[in-house]
């Protein structure tokens, strides 16, 4: 055991000693690797924790939303509707939303009117989300006014802004008053904008939906789990986007670690010669190499991925705000909880460390074919 | 201590190219002395340095050690007998570049597990030994011909070998380096080492440390 | 003589090791520090009925994806073109495409 242990040391100081040699090489190399694993993992890690973001909070929305559409394009919920969807069995609680979007010329941003259904915003004042509070630079009592689409100009003081630590899902919010919204939009009367229910009993969420349907043939009710789906595909789309930009770097570096790792020099392949000849196995020759492939992968990897972490988790990924964001201009500011998948960790792990174990390996049966004899005559 | 039975040794054999750089050589190496390879260029003198060394094995005939047939044996179990019985000296010292002069001594011992402690002193002993001690820690590839033949020396000596293989041990250097180089050659010999070598330098075949010289051409053994 | 590269290396390694096992536990510390800002965003979808997160404002379909009835570009903000993957690719033409949704004030 110890033999064994002393003479992996021994392997490895040699392979370290060959390693730095080359060094402007060696370093160059595995400061691409590196790169390469950190943006890898930083995607990994930042898709998968909003991933997850994005699960818990939707868990909080309505069980089904029920739109109404006219000629395949959302429209009011006229009076009455909600009446009739009481009579569906199965159904719990009906209430109905008011929202809208409005455009912001000052800013150039679009927010998201919404009136909470408690009444807990009296009139004439405003609950703000966050990004408000940042880009219009909006306080607790400050006066605000907009001009609504029928081109009158209302005036509101903000009553509260909303916390800073749910910005994911409120960042564009402008909660209101029903009357204020109704006068705002020129909402027409007893009309809202959907409808939320909920369902007594979670097994029936569908069953209920159909007859919904049914019942109703010109709505078209959205369930929970599809907008929880929705939202697992939007950050996998995301996340292919990062993937395929990366995959030039990628093809580019495995191209260069390939020829690096794979390639015997004259000189390398004169060493194993001379290794041979004084008395080193094939496999002592396997060996070192594998420590070599082993140690610049490992490094690599791990190098990259508390890089990685440290980035999404403990810096709010700065790197990747331009991709991610689109063209917003309010973009929410949020700290991601970390939820690691550890299979997507083994996934990199396997990803990174062994192709390279592999590449370095391959030279190995042309070591195994150098005659130790060709070495006394050079 | 070696023997070799009618050895041959073909170079690409059943090709059109196919070359006889041994044809029947039979001899016996005794242990404990130093036995010269003499004969011109091309006459297999290195060809039959590989055969005993076990770098390569005969294309027909014997070679036996300590009375064990060793020329049929695997790869591996040659790489063994090769570790443990012989230290080569090349002749182009074929030490790796980059690496320092102890590095470089220690290199055939990694295999064999030793500890590292045990392994410094050994080869710093064997520095010391060859008059190369403040050398140590330069890379072979700044030593001089004659610092970089020691190192090549001590690094055949590091696993404490039965016999020492030397090809054209002297062929780089001037007469001063090369008198140097048989007076360590007859510490050997009174130390009991048996060693094996290659020349044309009369320096070499004719001094005092040399017990037996054996004249070969044309892949044979010439008797005088 | 400096300590055996292979000893370095080690210490190298078992660092970056402790660093890598640091990034769970930190991860833990952090889930318990950040859960509950996260449990408070589910109460306020509870509470709002919220269907959507707010991260891409530029247009109703990126703003609320789950509930959009189409997908195309130019909708709301003047420089959303798209959410799909060539709109995250390609950057908007700005002086041609700037037209204001409604009048300023
Ligand atoms: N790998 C090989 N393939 C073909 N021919 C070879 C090979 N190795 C050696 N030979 C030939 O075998 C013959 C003997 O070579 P060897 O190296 O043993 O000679 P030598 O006596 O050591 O010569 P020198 O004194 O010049 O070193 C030479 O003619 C050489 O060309
Ligand atoms: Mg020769």
């Amino acid at each position: 055991m110890t033999v064994w242990f002393e003479k992996q040391r021994h392997l490895i100081d040699f392979t370290l000693a060959s390693l730095i040699r080359r060094k402007g090489r060696n370093l160059g190399l595995l400061f691409v690797y590196t790169l390469l694993v950190f943006v890898l993992a930083s995607v990994m890690l930042y898709t998968h924790a909003l991933r997850h973001e994005a699960a818990v909070i939707l868990e909080g929305s309505p069980e089904v939303l029920l739109q109404r559409l006219v000629a395949g394009r959302h429209d009011l919920i006229p009076p009455g509707y909600i009446e009739r969807i009481g009579t569906v069995r199965g159904v719990q609680q009906i209430r109905g939303r008011l929202w809208g979007y409005y455009y912001d010329s000052v800013v150039k941003a679009n927010y998201t009117f919404m009136v909470p259904e408690d009444g807990s915003v009296a009139k004439g004042t405003l609950v703000v989300g966050p990004a408000l509070e940042r880009e219009r630079g909006l306080a607790r009592d400050n006066g605000i006014s907009f001009r609504a689409y029928s081109g009158q100009l209302f005036s509101f003081t903000v009553a509260a802004v909303l916390p800073q630590a749910s910005e994911l899902a409120s960042a564009d919010l402008i909660l209101m008053n029903e009357g204020d919204f109704r006068a705002f939009f020129a909402y027409p009367a007893g009309h809202y904008t959907d409808v939320a229910l909920s369902v007594a009993n979670p097994k029936e969420v569908r069953n209920v939906a159909n007859k919904l349907a049914n019942l109703l043939p010109d709505s078209r009710p959205i369930l929970r789990e599809e907008v929880q789906r929705t939202y697992a595909s939007v950050f996998d789309w995301r996340e292919g986007i990062m993937l395929a930009l990366l995959s030039a770097a990628i093809l580019a570096f495995s191209i260069l670690a390939w020829e690096k790792a794979s390639g015997l020099s004259a000189d390398e392949k004169r060493e194993i010669g001379i290794l041979k000849a004084i008395g080193w196995e094939t496999g002592d020759v396997i060996r070192m190499k594998l420590w070599e492939g082993g140690l610049i992968s490992l490094t690599a990897f791990l190098v990259g991925f508390v890089a990685a972490y440290l980035h999404v988790f403990r810096a709010g990924s700065p790197l990747f705000e331009p991709v991610l964001k689109g063209w917003a201009v309010l973009y929410p500011r949020f700290d991601l909880v970390p939820v690691i998948d550890g299979l997507q960790v083994a996934t990199l792990f396997f990803f990174t460390v062994f192709p390279y174990m592999a590449a370095v390996l391959v030279p190995i049966w042309r070591a195994a074919v150098t005659d130790p004899d060709a070495v006394m005559r050079a | 201590m070696i023997e070799l039975r009618d050895v041959k040794k073909a170079f690409n054999q059943g090709q059109h190219n196919e070359y006889w750089a041994l044809s029947g050589i039979s001899l016996t190496i005794e242990a404990r002395r130093v036995t010269a390879l003499r004969g011109p260029s091309g006459s297999g003198k290195t060809t039959l340095l590989t055969l005993i060394g076990c770098l390569a094995r005969p294309t027909s005939g014997r070679v036996s050690l300590h009375g064990r047939d060793i020329s049929g044996l695997p790869e591996r179990f040659l790489t063994e007998i090769r570790r443990k019985t012989f230290g080569f000296v090349f002749q182009q010292f074929n030490l790796i570049k980059g690496l320092s002069a102890m590095e470089n001594v220690m290199l055939p011992a990694y295999p064999t597990g030793r500890p590292h402690r045990e392994l410094k002193q050994r080869a710093e002993a064997l520095l010391d030994r060859l008059r190369l001690a403040h050398r140590r820690d330069a890379r072979v590839e700044w030593l001089s011909g004659g610092e970089q033949q020691r190192v090549a020396i001590a690094r055949a000596l590091i696993n404490d070998p039965e016999v020492l293989i030397a090809d054209e041990p002297t062929a780089n250097l001037d007469t001063a380096l090369a008198k140097e180089f048989m007076a360590i050659l007859e510490s050997f010999g009174e130390e009991g080492r048996t060693v094996i070598l290659t020349s044309h330098d009369p320096l070499v075949v004719e001094s005092a440390a040399v017990n037996r010289v054996v004249d070969m051409r044309d892949g044979l053994i010439v008797e005088p | 003589m400096s300590a055996r590269p292979s000893t370095l290396a080690f210490l190298l390694l078992g660092s970056l090791l402790a660093a890598f096992a640091a990034c769970f536990t930190d991860a833990v510390w952090l889930r318990a520090e950040r859960g509950p800002e996260l449990v408070s965003m589910r109460l306020l979808a509870a509470q709002l009925g919220l269907s959507d997160l707010a991260l891409f404002t530029e247009a109703r379909y990126t703003r609320h994806p789950a509930q959009a009835d189409l997908h195309s570009g130019f909708q709301d903000h003047p420089l959303a073109l798209e959410h799909f993957p060539s709109g995250s690719l390609m950057v908007p033409r700005y002086d041609g495409l700037v037209r204001e949704a409604t009048t300023p004030d």
